[in-house]
């Protein structure tokens, strides 16, 4: 029971009734959706970038509680980093999820994000946690502005 | 239910003797596959041990036990649906090949361009995919028999859609996401009134209801070994001689050619034109010691049993504050599909897994499904006749635990 009380953390299940930044953001210049065919979650990210910068950040979709508290809690933490350093971040938390990371022992720079380190015990939930981290670097990624092309946490096979 | 010791029947499957988490596991995924009892167990176990050799090739002693304990599996398959012939029973990977095979062979000879293919809206993917894909080809139609909100099928809308344009109708007999229990024998009526041929989806129902594939009168019937009892890999496509017949391979090899020049192939008779290549022998041989359990056990009894089991997970399930169960049809068998208000099927599975129950939380591979019940998901609990009321109300606890978790 430990590890489910390492999960649904009081601050995840804060973030999923109440995600921040849950808003079709208006001033935004770009627009990616992510899906993890699995289990049907699906986000709308939209980001407001200011050259290399991320300005202002907003989602929408649906999902469980652990990808839903993630993309709040990400939202949070990437608002007015760099392109590279979300990408950092990105590589961290998805290292992290995945158990290949021991956030509490190893330097990194996930700060708050260390709350779902205990997804790492629940291998079917890491694409929950990790989908709207996924979206957010095609949505970096792409070119120029606009909406991006559709990404969902499969094509993790082949970048691992 | 008087007469039905489950407790006996639980002794037959050795994997429930298991501990998940610290606890004694409650599988309730049975749609998804079923447990394997003993016997099963040790028939794929002594074909290895003692008869293994390939099958309808050599004239020493092993190969010989091989293909009799093979083709015997064939007729005791060919029993059990109460096929006219033996050769009305073609080996195949599961349902999911069966119907791609219909669709294939079938839709080559039969179907083209403006034809049309029915279809329900409570189909599994692999009752959709493969006749898109046919239509994909052929530039055919696919067309939606249309459900109500209780997840039944709408027979009146169904009747009014058919017409001589369409090839085939391929619906499922039990819905492996809703639980709905299909009225086929009404389907195969209006469809054959209209000389269109039925391919019934069965994986659900063949482990659930008796199929008697005479009496209702279907051309095809799909469906897989693992969901009843049998290993995973072998399945089975029921079709009338005469549909078969007239349907072309669409796997060349070895086993389904009577003779092969550079020139000029023959192909092999029924049932072996359609199964190209050395098949899964242990499957079979696993498969029919399966429908031997099953007989043992009883089709009727194991109806009864689990009709008893899925009233009272409802009642108690349903019971539960904030729980919505989703499919509400008159007639359902084994599946119980649901969501909670304001928790997520996905976090609902990861509770209840910790308390050592096995749910399936997801589209259940019915995404069409899910959009017309407007829910990204549902939580499923899916009975088989070794379930208890016991693990129902440990069901029960494992939700409200949920509930309070994300209270």
């Amino acid at each position: 029971m430990a590890e489910l009380n390492e999960l649904y953390q009081q601050v995840i299940l804060d973030h999923n009734k109440k995600p921040r930044n849950f808003k079709r953001l208006e001033t935004a210049n770009r627009e990616q959706e992510g899906y993890n065919p699995l289990c049907g979650d699906q986000i709308t990210l939209y980001l407001e970038m200011d050259g290399d910068v991320i300005k202002d950040v907003g989602f929408q979709g649906s999902g469980c509680a652990i990808s839903k508290a993630s993309a709040s809690m990400m939202t949070t933490v990437v608002k007015g980093k760099t392109k590279e350093e979300a990408e950092v971040m990105f590589d961290e938390f998805h290292r992290m999820v995945k158990g290949d990371l021991d956030a509490e022992n190893e330097q990194n720079h996930l700060g708050r994000l260390k709350i779902f380190a205990g997804v790492c015990e629940f291998p079917a939930r890491v694409k929950c946690a990790s989908l709207s981290w996924h979206t957010l670097r095609a949505a970096i990624e792409q070119e120029g502005e606009g909406r991006g092309k559709s990404v969902t946490t499969e094509d993790e096979h082949r970048q691992d | 239910m008087k007469n039905f010791d489950v407790n006996r029947i639980r002794e037959d499957f050795p994997i429930l003797k298991e501990q998940v988490h610290g606890r004694p596991l409650i599988y309730l995924d049975n749609a998804a596959t079923s447990q394997k009892p003993q016997v099963v167990i040790d028939a794929i176990k002594d074909y290895y041990v003692q008869q293994n050799a390939n099958v309808h090739r050599g004239v020493h002693y092993l190969s010989q036990l091989a293909t009799r304990e093979y083709e015997d599996a064939r007729v005791k398959i060919q029993r059990f649906i109460n096929a006219a012939e033996t050769h009305e029973v073609i080996y195949t990977r599961g349902a999911t090949e069966s119907i791609n095979l219909v669709a294939q062979s079938y839709g080559r000879k039969f179907v083209h361009e403006g034809d049309e293919i029915m279809i329900s809206a409570l189909e599994h993917h692999s009752n959709i995919v493969p006749w898109q894909m046919l239509c994909d080809q052929y530039r055919a139609k696919l067309r939606v028999i249309p459900i109500n909100d209780d997840g039944e099928l709408l027979i009146e809308e169904f009747a009014r859609m058919l017409n001589r344009r369409v090839k085939m109708v391929a619906v499922a007999h039990l819905s492996n996401a809703l639980g709905t229990i299909i009225p086929i024998k009404r389907v195969i009526e209006l469809a054959h009134s209209q000389d269109v041929p039925v391919l019934l989806d069965g994986a659900q129902a063949a482990p659930h209801l008796k199929v008697d594939v005479r009496d209702l009168d279907c051309d095809f019937y799909a469906f897989s070994g693992h969901k009843m009892c049998g290993p995973t890999g072998i399945g089975v496509l029921y079709g009338k001689s005469h549909w078969l017949e007239s349907m072309p391979p669409v796997m060349g090899g070895g086993d389904m050619i009577s003779s092969v020049t550079f020139e000029k192939t023959t192909y092999n008779s029924l049932p072996y034109r359609f199964e190209a290549g050395t098949p899964n022998i242990e499957g079979a041989i696993g498969l029919g010691v399966a429908v031997d359990y099953l007989n043992s056990v009883g089709l009727d009894r194991i109806a009864a049993y689990e009709h008893e089991l899925l009233d009272y997970a409802t009642e108690v399930i349903g019971a539960i504050p904030g729980v919505k169960i989703i499919g509400t049809a008159r007639e359902k068998a084994s599946v119980l599909s649901f969501t909670v208000d304001g928790i997520h099927p996905h976090d609902v599975g990861t509770i209840l897994d910790q308390e050592g129950i096995a749910v399936r939380a997801g589209h259940h591979c019915a995404q069409p499904v899910m959009k017309r019940f407007d829910v990204p998901a549902t939580a499923r609990a899916s009975l088989a006749f070794y379930n208890t009321k016991e693990e129902i109300d440990a069901l029960a606890v494992g939700v409200q635990k949920a509930i309070e978790v994300f209270s």
